[in-house]
């Protein structure tokens, strides 16, 4: 009895040891990550680095900073949230508040689930198979395209799951109380869900600007600083792609640069959407 | 929503109410099309990548039969030969070293999370798991070739030599460091925040009951983990396993980095591999001279898009079966 007993609480006592180690090597590999970055990066940030974009043409130049591509992808990445959003509100708000479990709700969102399964490069390749069909070339209004069929289902689902978590006896208060359904919407759901909105907006742009596959064809790259919207224009992670290849130590600091640049942007998108969610949390009637 | 029948009954009737009234009504109707119309947009852009996919992949498909194409082991678009048999395997080989890397860890994690933390620790883990979810992928490529392929290169490929040197799955002739091993790490921790994210949930939808009437009847933790737990979890289990392989298996950029992109069959976690989506990202945009290349291209997007949706449709569907049943 006592021999059974003791090797029952061995075996727990290595299982426990096992866990502990697997939730290390999680929490460790973030830590790892973020060393690499920052211990790379870190020496490559300065003054120029953050103000002027690349001289000497074609990627290859010593000289200059990363700015053409923390505006490029600011633009594009914050258009494609913006669109997404334009696009992706009313159809959360039109799922809970019109449409509830019918059949047409489900189709929809069988329809953003397929959609949020679909890789990044097949969204890529999609918007330029489109682009060419109709004679544009690669071009910011691409890339900002691209995201905004990126993030669309992201954002969407998102916030129709925030909805869902609502109560329900709010709107049924309202509804009873005679206004219509558009008003329920606009007056009572979505400012319920607002902590959840900037959540879903923020998980959305940290999804869209740390995307390369998508802009690598329709954004393309370019050295220069993005000044019309159907001109190419250069993205922090299609910066880092191209420019860690190269074999000048001075071009791959950009990489370096711009790989912190990105965590930071991402990190802080991250973080801030929490905090935010906190601090908005205040206001809604649970 | 009630409303009064007087009110709906006809053009006499509805002339009767406020004007205020009638315009609420008037956009409460006209807002309901407007979210119609844009909630028809999801759907008919799936439907449409379908169709251009499939349309863009028939030139090859006329000319090749899908068996031909798949099993095919040559590429050599030049010459007209699209084998896509090195590809497919390479992205398999890639997402399963990924799945066998992490689920174990990932397993435990989520056990340790919803059995044993204690407040605290769940209160940090989550955000942790959001950083390490939001981290771009690029950045895991950069970590991957400044970290973990020199790793390969230095220690690993040399132990390997001298040791183990015709181990079944480890003998290859790939000295670079570059291959599915240096992938499929990379993509293991990618995936690991999704992976404990859903087996967490899972875990936590399991009926309190059960845990407290199997520890009521004496036995330890461990043993209502592996005998009341782990069989109730079972097919949450899948389930997330199997969305953690659809986000692998269309992970492009970080993959490419480190991959090796060499367009081979693999027969071993230390060679080179080539998988779908770098055959596309490196390819598209730089095909156009050369006939039905861009078609063969597409039509890797349809193969990679079919086996990524067998996944996650599967997966999503056994999950919600599962919240469903526990209740939730």
């Amino acid at each position: 009895m006592k021999k059974r007993w003791a090797k029952r609480h061995v075996a727990e006592a290595i299982f426990k040891v096992l866990m502990l180690v697997s939730f290390a090597m999680v929490a460790g590999s973030l830590a790892l990550i973020l060393w690499t970055i920052l211990s790379k990066g870190l020496p490559a940030i300065n003054w120029a680095m953050l103000t002027q974009a690349p001289k000497g043409g074609y990627y290859l130049g010593k000289e200059g900073g990363i700015l053409n591509a923390i505006l490029g992808s600011l633009i594009m990445a914050g258009s494609g949230t913006l669109l997404a959003l334009i696009i992706g509100l009313p159809i959360a708000l039109y799922l809970e508040t019109y449409l509830r479990n019918s059949l047409w709700a489900r189709y929809v969102r069988l329809a953003l689930d397929i959609l949020w399964g679909i890789p990044s490069i097949v969204y890529g390749a999609f918007c330029f198979i489109f682009m060419l069909a109709i004679g544009m070339r690669a071009s910011m209004l691409g890339g900002i395209i691209a995201l905004t069929l990126l993030e669309l289902p992201i954002l969407t689902r998102a916030m129709d799951e925030v909805i869902r978590m609502l109560p329900r006896d709010l709107e049924q208060a309202a509804l009873a109380l005679g206004s219509t359904r558009l008003e329920v919407a606009l007056r009572v759901v979505t400012r319920q869900m607002l902590p959840g909105i900037v959540t879903a907006i923020l998980l959305a742009f940290g999804r869209g600007i740390g995307d390369a596959a998508s802009v690598l064809f329709t954004a393309g790259y370019t050295d220069r600083m993005p000044n019309s919207l159907l001109r190419p224009a250069a993205s922090l992670p299609l910066a880092i792609y191209f420019q860690l290849s190269m074999p000048y130590p001075e071009v791959q600091k950009r990489a370096y640069a711009a790989a912190l640049i990105l965590t930071v942007i991402v990190l802080v998108a991250s973080l801030g959407s929490r905090w935010i969610s906190s601090r908005l949390g205040k206001n809604v009637i649970k | 929503m009630i409303k009064p029948k007087s009110l709906s009954a006809g053009e006499s009737q509805s002339a009767r109410l406020s004007p205020a009234l009638a315009v609420r009504r008037q956009s409460d109707k006209l807002a309901k099309w407007l979210f119609f119309i844009f909630s028809i947009i999801p759907v008919a852009l799936a439907i449409f990548i379908f169709v251009l996919l499939i349309y863009k992949s028939w030139p090859i498909l006329k000319v090749n039969s899908i068996w031909q194409l798949l099993t095919g082991q040559v590429w050599k678009p030049e010459e007209g030969l699209f084998g896509f048999w090195p590809f497919i395997t390479g992205t398999l080989w890639v997402t399963l070293t990924a799945l066998l890397i992490a689920v174990p860890p990932c397993l435990l994690t989520a056990i340790y999370l919803s059995e044993y933390a204690g407040r605290n620790i769940r209160a940090v883990m989550k955000p942790l798991l959001d950083l390490l979810a939001a981290i771009p992928s690029v950045v895991y490529g950069i970590w991957g070739m400044l970290a973990i392929v020199p790793w390969i290169q230095n220690r690993l490929e040399p132990f390997v030599q001298q040791y183990l040197p015709n181990f079944p799955l480890l003998k290859s002739d790939n000295p670079t460091g570059f291959g599915i091993l240096a992938g499929a790490i990379v993509l293991a921790i990618m995936i690991a925040p999704f992976i404990i994210a859903v087996l967490y949930e899972v875990m936590n939808n399991i009926p309190s009951g059960l845990k407290d009437a199997s520890l009521a009847l004496g036995t330890t933790k461990l043993q209502t983990i592996h005998r009341v737990i782990l069989p109730q979890a079972l097919p949450g289990i899948i389930a997330a396993v199997g969305l953690g392989a659809s986000r692998a298996l269309g992970e492009t950029m970080a993959v490419l980095m480190v991959v090796g992109n060499v367009a081979k069959a693999p027969h071993s976690i230390l060679d080179a591999a080539y998988p779908l989506p770098a055959l596309i990202a490196n390819n598209y945009g730089e095909m156009m001279s050369i006939p039905l290349y861009d078609s063969a291209l597409m039509t890797a997007a349809l193969i990679l898009l079919v086996i990524i949706l067998i996944f996650n449709v599967t997966s999503a569907l056994v999950l919600q079966r599962v919240m469903g049943r526990m209740g939730v």
